[in-house]
């Protein structure tokens, strides 16, 4: 796949089509991926990279790259296409100087997760069906795919492009996944339970920011949390619990907006479950207003920033006991 | 830093009795900021008011903080105080320490405490508040009455009469509402329709009138003075400029099997019909679920006959949009269904019928020409239950738990009346209480009672149960003497419960009008103000407000009325100046602002910005139309950035009285 995307950009940029194109490309170590914007046929050639570490969303990098002069190439996973279709909607993304080109995903893992699944020395991967092999310094180790995915790719909601000017591969489906889960046992929790769960949880973090600069959603053009007059930039700071505030606002923020790419919880470096904040935010505009999929489609208006009389009254709320 | 005088009221004995007026303004006099604080029996009198004005003056005040009652109740007073003294109207807040704090206490420790909190979030609000101007805004000179009952054709024509344009969206085919399909009225027994018809030409023939019949609103946008509202007229099939209401069609139209509504289905009419005689306008209308030729293609009778080519199956929903400066809603009640009352046998006979239907039976242009017959056999009934509070004053869920107050004296109307035209029939009255407070309606009951020998027995019917030899058998406790009865009745009157109409909930979702959970229109205020919504511009008028008799309807039509000549006499209206404004510098473009805003206020421009690092970069940013934003607020809750912020309400000041509110 790898070749046949070089290639096809190598075609584009040389017709003229596009002028820069935005992929990924190979850091520090193997699993190391990140954006890169490739003016030339030469860079593409020396670094562009696709392969089972791609799990970057490029989305959110198009904000900027599509307000710069001419056109660039994007290629995007099925997961990325949604994030692209919300920018897109939000007129955040100008999408006539952005040609998408949808390329198929099987999963992608990263570092994290194979050190965490006992893999050590990482040199390379490759896919083979089910199964990953993984080369490391001590030699070729098999892994089960099941094992070896973070959890949204086990839990892929779609390997359908919602966007594309142009697809490489077969289209694939929207999916059945589990990924409401771990959410219906949170719910079940006691509110203390499930208070002390979260506590634990965000005790971790560190406030190194990643999760919001990753976050497609999280694109202001300056955030609250750096804005002194916004009232909730100090929320950080206060004191321990203020500071566990900062991922519920920034829940509230993205709610109705967040797609479910779950780049917060790929980047947190402290392992914290941030998706599933949002994952409880869309599990509830989905019950109280009916299924919907942020990112679907470019027209559609949502649930919350929508009024219509079948919409829940918020009594809801103390209908279902607070939760 | 501000300037800030602290006054709270007595209210009398009402907030001085639970809160520690002295403690409350001692406490606040040491607020920072404050330079001033004082405590005074009724701060809203003249003397209290000077006492606001002389402090401004005195003491070079820069804001006003009133602990007091709610703003919606003095806001206002104080705010024209301030200005007097020559300090912005913007720059004095209210605590509100009566409804929020007093009225709902009882300890006086703890009232004291949180009066004194609410206090310090009104001094932590006005030191971040800023002077604001009121800008203007036109009245447009017409009004809105959606329903043509009695209550709005009353509204109508009081309003025309001042000289202002209104129109009056009826959604059936003609106006004149349930009063149409009355009898006689109580308490004077004058026919309805002798009294009702000439009003309703009136409406017809008033130039200032404009009737939209068997139309419907889709939409309403704006606010008050300017809202623009879509009326659907609904496509009769029949033009209505060149029908002359002869009434061939309806009587040469081969389908005659269609239940009439108008009758409530106790017998049938065409499918292209005139509702009844009087119609307003007397234009006829096609059923399209009964016309044989709109179903079809098979007929055209109706177009053969018709002499001025006025019918046109063609005919489609046409969308009008027109432009009004009040709103009045009149759009009435409907007997509740009955099937949560099956012990009275509704459903399986016919000769049980709902209060409406006996209207019917007794009309001389109803189905019986006003010959009281029993639906089943056509026969004369001699025994007559008449059964009150059906559904009403229920608390068990089956019905209503509100008194719909016109079934007593329509029920003593109907058994006085059958006792006068047929004197031989025995009539039986079931009832909790007989409720007669009204002009002349005391003595109209006892009348009933006294001189036609109703019998009145306190006690509700158990059971109807109809009989193979045609009576009904009905069993009933009567209360006072303490035991069961029997009776062998021909006919069963149901004093069904009233309930607003269907249309009302998403009426007042589309007016942003507030309801009561029984779906009446809620008053801005029940004593004060009992015709006019809480919404501006929106008034009401008749049942959609409260169950209501005629008299008190059409005072109340009257008196909605007034209103809105009040309003519609304004050539400007001050605007609120707490309107939402954008900071272009923050705004994503996102459009998540102008997707909430109900009045369209918000629109997007594209716009040159010097940004810091020296470039130029166009960038799409939200702006605020200033005369149209009502400062409802939903665009700064909508804005993920906090770009959309509201005038006096800032997302700033709102923090600063949460964390005064929450500070230790």
């Amino acid at each position: 796949m790898q070749a046949a995307m070089i290639s096809r950009a190598k075609e584009l940029l040389q017709g003229g089509q596009v002028q820069r194109v935005l992929g990924w490309k190979t850091g520090e170590f193997v699993y190391d991926i990140t954006p890169a914007v490739f003016q030339s046929v030469e860079e593409l050639e020396a670094e562009f990279v696709y392969n089972d570490f791609c799990g970057n969303n490029l989305s959110k990098y198009l904000i900027k790259e599509s307000r710069q002069p001419g056109k660039v190439l994007v290629f995007l996973k099925p997961c990325d296409t949604y994030s692209f279709n919300q920018l897109v909607k939000e007129h955040r993304i100008l999408r006539d100087n952005v040609y998408v080109i949808g390329v198929p995903c099987e999963g992608k893992t990263d570092g994290e997760t194979l050190k965490a699944a006992g893999v050590r020395g990482i040199l390379g991967l490759q896919a083979q069906g089910d199964r990953f092999l993984v080369e490391t310094l001590y030699g070729s180790q098999e892994l089960e795919k099941a094992q070896a995915l973070p959890e949204r790719c086990q839990n892929c909601k779609s390997k359908k492009h919602v966007a594309y000017d142009e697809l490489m591969g077969e289209e694939g489906q929207v999916l059945q996944s589990g990924r409401f889960d771990m959410v219906e046992k949170l719910e079940a929790m006691t509110p203390d339970e499930r208070f002390n769960f979260w506590r634990g949880e965000l005790s971790r973090c560190i406030r190194c920011n990643a999760c919001r600069n990753v976050c497609p959603a999280c694109s202001c053009e300056k955030c609250v949390f750096d804005n002194d007059n916004s009232g909730v930039a100090q929320k950080a700071a206060a004191n321990s619990f203020e500071e566990n505030m900062f991922h519920i606002i920034r829940a509230f923020h993205v709610a109705g907006r967040c797609t479910d790419c779950g780049e917060c919880s790929r980047v947190c470096p402290q392992n914290i479950p941030l998706h599933l904040l949002n994952r409880k935010f869309i599990k509830d505009i989905d019950t109280f207003y009916g299924d919907y999929q942020a990112g679907e489609d470019t027209e559609s208006r949502a649930p919350l920033t929508n009024y219509t009389e079948g919409d829940v009254e918020p009594s809801i709320v103390y209908q279902r006991g607070g939760n | 830093m501000q300037r800030i005088g602290v006054f709270v009221c007595w209210c009398g004995s009402n907030i001085a009795g639970t809160v520690d007026v002295k403690a409350v303004s001692e406490a606040l006099g040491r607020e920072p900021g404050v330079v001033y604080s004082i405590n005074y029996q009724y701060m809203c009198s003249e003397a209290g008011q000077n006492l606001v004005k002389d402090a401004i003056r005195d003491q070079k005040l820069t804001g006003v903080v009133i602990c007091s009652c709610s703003p919606r109740m003095h806001e206002a007073t104080f705010r024209k105080a301030a200005a007097s003294a020559g300090l912005n109207p913007y720059m004095v807040e209210i605590a509100n320490i009566r409804e929020q704090c007093s009225w709902i206490h009882k300890d006086m420790a703890t009232a004291t405490e949180k009066a004194i909190i609410l206090g310090r979030a009104a001094i932590a609000k006005v030191q971040l508040n800023a002077p604001l101007t009121a800008g203007e805004s036109p009245v447009t000179k017409r009004a809105l009455v959606i329903g043509g009952g009695i209550a709005g054709i009353q509204t109508a024509l009081d309003v025309a009469e001042a000289g202002f344009e209104v129109d009056i969206v009826e959604k059936e085919p003609t106006i004149g509402g349930k009063m149409t399909q009355l009898d006689k009225t109580f308490p004077t027994l004058d026919c309805a329709a002798c009294i009702l018809t000439p009003k309703m030409v009136d409406c017809a023939q008033n130039e200032n009138i404009t009737i939209f019949s068997y139309s419907e609103v889709q939409e309403v946008k704006g606010f008050v003075g300017n809202f623009r509202v879509k009326i659907k007229k609904k496509a009769r099939y029949v033009d209505e400029t060149k029908c002359t209401g002869c009434g061939l069609c309806t009587e040469k139209c081969p389908q005659k099997k269609v239940p009439n509504a108008f009758n409530l289905g106790l017998d049938t009419r065409r499918a292209i019909y005139i509702p009844f005689a009087q119609a307003v306008p007397k234009v006829a209308t096609i059923d399209p679920d009964y016309c044989n030729m709109l179903k079809n293609g098979k007929c055209g009778v109706c177009a053969k006959v018709c002499t001025a080519g006025a019918i046109n199956y063609q005919q489609q929903d046409e969308i009008i949009e027109r432009e009004y400066g009040a709103i009045v809603v009149a759009t009435g009640y409907n007997p509740i269904k009955l099937d949560n009352f099956e012990e009275y046998a509704y459903s399986q006979s016919p000769d049980v019928v709902t209060s409406l239907e006996f209207e019917r039976l007794t009309n001389a242009a109803g189905p019986t020409s006003g010959t009281l017959l029993r639906p089943s056999d056509g026969k004369h009934p001699h025994t007559i239950v008449f059964v009150q509070c059906v559904g009403s004053r229920d608390t068990s869920g089956c019905g209503k738990p509100y008194c719909s107050k016109i079934c007593c004296m329509y029920t003593a109307k109907h058994a006085m009346l059958t006792r006068e035209k047929y004197p031989d029939t025995d009539v039986y009255v079931f009832y909790i209480d007989v409720r007669t407070p009204g002009k002349n309606f005391d003595e109209f009951y006892r009348r009933a009672v006294e001189e036609y020998g109703v019998h009145y027995i306190k006690g509700m019917v158990g059971k109807v149960t109809p009989r193979a030899d045609g009576k009904l058998s009905v069993q009933a406790s009567d209360l006072i003497s303490n035991e069961q009865l029997h009776i062998d009745a021909d006919l069963v009157v149901l004093a069904a419960a009233i309930e607003p109409d269907k249309t009302a909930r998403s009426l007042g979702t589309m007016l942003t009008a507030s309801m009561d959970t029984n779906d009446f229109f809620t008053e801005a205020h029940p004593k004060l103000r009992p015709v006019e919504s809480p919404t501006a511009g929106i008034f009401l008028s008749g049942v959609c407000q409260g169950p209501k008799d005629i008299p008190e309807t059409v005072s109340q039509a009257g008196a909605a009325a007034a209103k809105v000549i009040g309003l519609l006499a304004k050539n400007k209206l001050t605007c609120n100046p707490c309107v939402a404004h954008s900071d272009e510098w923050m705004c994503n473009g996102c459009s998540s602002c102008e997707k909430v805003c109900p009045y369209g206020a918000i629109t997007y421009l594209d716009k040159e910005f010097r940004m810091p690092d020296r470039t130029v970069a166009i960038r799409r940013v939200a702006s605020v139309n200033e005369a149209v934003c009502q400062g409802c607020g939903a665009c700064t809750v909508a804005c993920p950035s906090g770009a959309m912020d509201l005038k006096g309400f800032s997302n700033r000041q709102i923090m600063a009285e949460v964390d005064a509110i929450c500070k230790e």
